[in-house]
């Protein structure tokens, strides 16, 4: 990644915050502002962040994976369902319930990548179907299961959607603490105000912040070890590999499995952290949104990342500015309609796809199945 | 021959059957220690057939392989590099966007703790999580970087471990092959048509390299069809045809004309037999021509030339030096930025290829697959790509069926296609027969020009014969030629004059004969014209 990619990624980050701290700076001082658009940036970017990962993985590998919406689908689904289950039929505590969700949808992720690479790499089918396939078999099976189970009169939840365990409870990272220590070396009062506003950003649930490491952790397996030089020189050149005594089938299978495992670590965000529910559809095309910010970002972890801010940033947006709506002035009065603003992740993503900061370069032989 | 070396690589009764081919037939081949051993024989003959069954990317149906005299069993490339074969393949078997030292160390990261690389004969899923995590082990570039540094500081192999693959020249991007062998400790090394992609000069720097790495007990063997390269380096010489050995000979008891006819099986003639050109008016003029390659940077800056009906003009020069962008941009099929073209009196500067063919051109295209022929399409289909949209093919529209396959039967006939018939796709055809049928399309309608790129690259003998003596019947006909090839000898047996281009420049033009074959290498590998002693 170029620096004038994450330039341009910056300059619409700040863009996208100063439109909502000019409407609220009235009501609201900009620092607080900033530093809560920012904590829901990160928040709303995990599925994003997560999901580009898993594109990441499977695409360094040279498996074009347009099946991360219905992978983390299908885990959003599953993960709820086992955490409802457990809490219940089998009358656990909402904790166990909710990390036996969250284990439930990363292994749905895991068994549908699974499906995703017989299809591509056994049986070679093109790989743009076989995404469709996990896709389409996502939205079927959810929606089915999810009639059958919840609104069928003699299923075991008896016709009514259960009592849900609630979600995954904020971390308190322990920032203002320190950032007010620090603060009070070089003031009297220790900056309690800016101390609390960037406590705000660090008070996030436990997915959010795994997405986080995971970054840093998949950049590290990529760039430096030995399974990150061997996947990416199979999907540069996968017969160099070959010739080399590495098992390409083998390589890209584990890689597409482990994006199945990161997408449905990202479906569990959306059933088990962001909302204690389940609807058909949920997931709305965050997954292809994903893979826009994947493609922006280089086929990087750290680039797709950065990309994955700018959707969050933009859906962050649209969530503040609802707070503020009596104070938009009459001039910009079209950012009273929600649903105006809610497009802009999806403006963003068309934009950003047109190559207007230059093309990224993707994996030589992305998409083509290895062939002796 | 003084004493007989000892025997370190012997292969017994190979035979190899691929679908409806015997590619090996009870092949016998063995290498000495520190010998230059050449497989000579044509594409097709089962030599590399041979290299992969040693190398372990293919399994032998029948026979034994034998290193240092045990019997081994070579499943895969990992137990030929246990084993010591190391093998350069003609396609680089590199990853462009990866550094030299992660190109080498690829597959063997930690080969320099000690190990061979082999990992324990089980089954990937029984080795164990904590064997997996293995995987996961910081890459040690800075030792691998010393190592490679040393090897080649020992071999005299200068590379610059750090820098990335895909901006190194061709040639250096073969010493990184050979390094990644020399780094596995391989004492076997197979060089698959090494020259292939080389300039004479660089072809000279391997055959050093060679010389020096047998000297240090290294046995090579070498796979090549050019019969000059063939006597200049080996040490004993196996022929093979049709996937058997047809002979066994050295550089001293045998000639180039000896050798081609043990390939070929039958009397070949090397030299084309062609008389003098008898040049008529300009045909093909270039003037000031500019053309971006694929990326936008330039690729040929500001070339001018022209081309007589009767002359056959051969463009020379390394590949990547602007000779594709060139014949694309004279064919229509890539945009010029600018200067002019005119074709018998026309500006065809970014025209269509249609406007372009239909003034009289033919173009015998560098990637006959990609560009010159559709390989789903039958042959008799594509015989007529050109004029599909003219009667006698078409009437209103319409595609009449009895006038294509007469065209088609006609034309595989006067051209020798060899084919069971004119309804198979053409990408079923060997890579002779499918050049044949361009040839075949291209030179049968009423042309002006021909423009001729690579137009034998990847043939046998028998059809770079066939081809060369088409190009000179139709310069004697009366058509201009302009012919791009990267083989020097084909530019010199077809040429009257010869134009070197270098980094998107014409350097030279000069009469075929005015200089050597030593000359022209040095200004296609951009000495100045002044230094190679023409005075222009």
């Amino acid at each position: 990644m170029d620096w004038k990619r994450y330039l341009f990624i910056a300059l619409i980050i700040i863009a996208l915050f100063s439109v909502v701290i000019f409407v609220g700076k009235t009501q609201t001082p900009p620092l607080v502002i900033a530093m809560s658009m920012l904590a829901t940036t990160l928040m709303v970017a995990t599925p994003l962040t997560l999901g580009a990962l898993s594109g990441v993985f499977c695409e360094t590998s040279a498996v074009i994976n347009i099946g991360i919406e219905g992978m983390m689908l299908a885990a959003a689904f599953f993960g709820w369902l086992a955490a409802i289950y457990m809490n219940t039929i089998f009358g656990y505590e909402p904790m166990p319930s909710l990390i036996t969700g969250v284990v439930v949808a990363v292994l749905t992720g895991g068994i549908f990548g699974l499906l995703l690479a017989v299809l591509s790499i056994t049986f070679k089918v093109d790989q743009i179907i076989g995404g469709t396939v996990v896709n389409m078999l996502a939205i079927g099976i959810t929606g089915f299961l999810n009639r059958q189970l919840f609104f069928e009169k003699n299923s075991v939840f008896g016709g009514q959607v259960p009592h849900a365990p609630g979600t995954l409870p904020i971390i308190h990272l322990p920032v203002p603490k320190v950032v007010g220590g620090v603060c009070s070396l070089f003031t009297a009062d220790g900056c309690p105000t800016f101390a609390n506003a960037l406590g705000k950003v660090f008070d996030q649930r436990p997915i959010a912040i795994l997405a986080i490491v995971l970054v840093f952790v998949s950049h590290y397996v990529i760039f430096h070890t030995r399974w990150g030089l061997r996947t990416r020189a199979v999907g540069e050149h996968p017969r160099a590999a070959d010739t080399v005594g590495i098992n390409v089938t083998r390589v890209r299978y584990i890689n597409v499995v482990i994006g199945g495992l990161l997408a449905g670590l990202g479906g569990a965000y959306f059933t088990l952290e962001s909302v204690p529910s389940f609807e058909p559809l949920m997931t709305n095309g965050r997954g292809f949104i994903a893979l826009a910010a994947m493609i922006f970002g280089n086929w990087t972890p750290i680039g797709s990342w950065a990309a994955a801010l700018v959707f969050g940033a933009a859906q962050a947006m649209q969530i503040n500015l609802q707070f503020f709506r009596d104070l938009i002035p009459p001039a910009w009065s079209f950012l009273q309609q929600s649903y105006i603003v809610g497009l802009t992740p999806y403006l963003l993503t068309m934009l950003i796809l047109t190559g207007i900061v230059g093309k990224t370069v993707p994996p030589a032989a992305d998409g083509q199945p290895y062939e002796k | 021959m003084s004493a007989e070396k000892r025997i370190v690589l012997q292969a017994k009764g190979i035979t190899k059957r691929f679908p409806g081919v015997l590619a090996n037939n009870k092949v016998n081949f063995d290498l000495r220690e520190g010998e230059i051993h050449v497989l000579l024989g044509e594409n097709g003959a089962g030599k590399s057939t041979l290299m992969n069954i040693l190398y372990g990317l293919y399994q032998q149906d029948e026979g034994e392989i034998f290193i240092d005299g045990q019997p081994v069993r070579i499943q895969d490339p990992t137990d030929a590099i246990h084993h010591g074969v190391g093998m350069v393949h003609q396609h680089f078997m590199l990853v462009p966007v990866f550094t030299v030292a992660e190109n080498i160390m690829l597959g063997a990261e930690r080969l320099h703790q000690g190990s061979q690389g082999r990992e324990p004969e089980r089954p990937w899923w029984k080795r164990g999580f904590f064997n997996g995590l293995q995987n996961l082990e910081r890459l040690e570039r800075k030792q691998v970087s010393a190592r490679i540094r040393a090897i080649s500081r020992q071999y005299g192999l200068e590379v610059d471990p750090d820098a990335i693959v895909g901006d190194l020249p061709v040639g250096v991007q073969q010493r990184v092959e050979i390094l990644k062998a020399l780094y596995r400790q391989a004492n076997i090394l197979i060089l698959d048509e090494p020259t292939a992609v080389l300039t004479p000069q660089e072809a000279e720097d391997l055959f050093r390299i060679m010389r020096d790495l047998t000297a240090r007990g290294v046995s090579i063997i070498f796979i090549t069809h050019k019969l000059k390269e063939v006597l200049a380096v080996a040490d004993r010489i196996t022929v093979m045809r049709a996937g058997e050995v047809v002979g066994h000979t050295t550089p001293q008891e045998s000639d180039e004309q000896q050798l081609a006819a043990m390939m070929v099986g039958r009397e070949v003639i090397l030299q084309v037999e062609k008389a003098d050109a008898n040049p008529g008016e300009v045909v093909l003029e270039v003037n000031d021509l500019r053309v971006n390659d694929s990326r936008d940077l330039p690729a040929v800056d500001g070339v001018s030339f022209s081309v007589r009906a009767g002359e056959v003009l051969g463009v020379a020069g390394v590949q990547g030096n602007g000779q594709t962008e060139l014949a694309e941009a004279v064919t229509g099929l890539r945009k010029a930025v600018g200067g002019a073209i005119r074709l018998a009196g026309h500006d065809i500067l970014n025209k269509p290829p249609r406007p372009i063919t239909e003034i009289g051109m033919a173009h015998i295209p560098e990637d006959r697959q990609r560009h010159g022929l559709v390989l789903s399409y039958t042959v008799a289909d594509n015989l007529i790509l050109c004029d599909y949209y003219k009667p006698p093919f078409s009437q209103r529209g319409v595609l009449q069926n009895q006038a294509i396959d007469e065209n088609a039967r006609r034309l595989i006939e006067s051209y020798d296609v060899r084919t069971p018939s004119p309804y198979v796709p053409a990408g079923k055809l060997s890579g002779g027969n499918q050049q044949k049928v361009i040839v075949a399309r291209e030179l049968s309608r009423n042309i002006k020009l021909l423009v001729a790129s690579q137009p034998t690259r990847g043939l046998d003998v028998g059809s770079i014969e066939y081809i060369h003596k088409e190009i000179i019947a139709m310069r004697d006909r009366g058509i201009a030629v302009l012919l791009i090839s990267a083989e020097l000898d084909e530019i010199l047996a077809l040429s009257d004059r010869i134009a070197v281009m270098y980094r998107g420049q014409i350097v030279a033009v000069v009469n075929n004969g005015q200089l050597t074959r030593e000359q022209l290498g040095l200004l296609m590998a951009g000495s100045p014209p002044a230094e190679v002693g023409l005075s222009l």
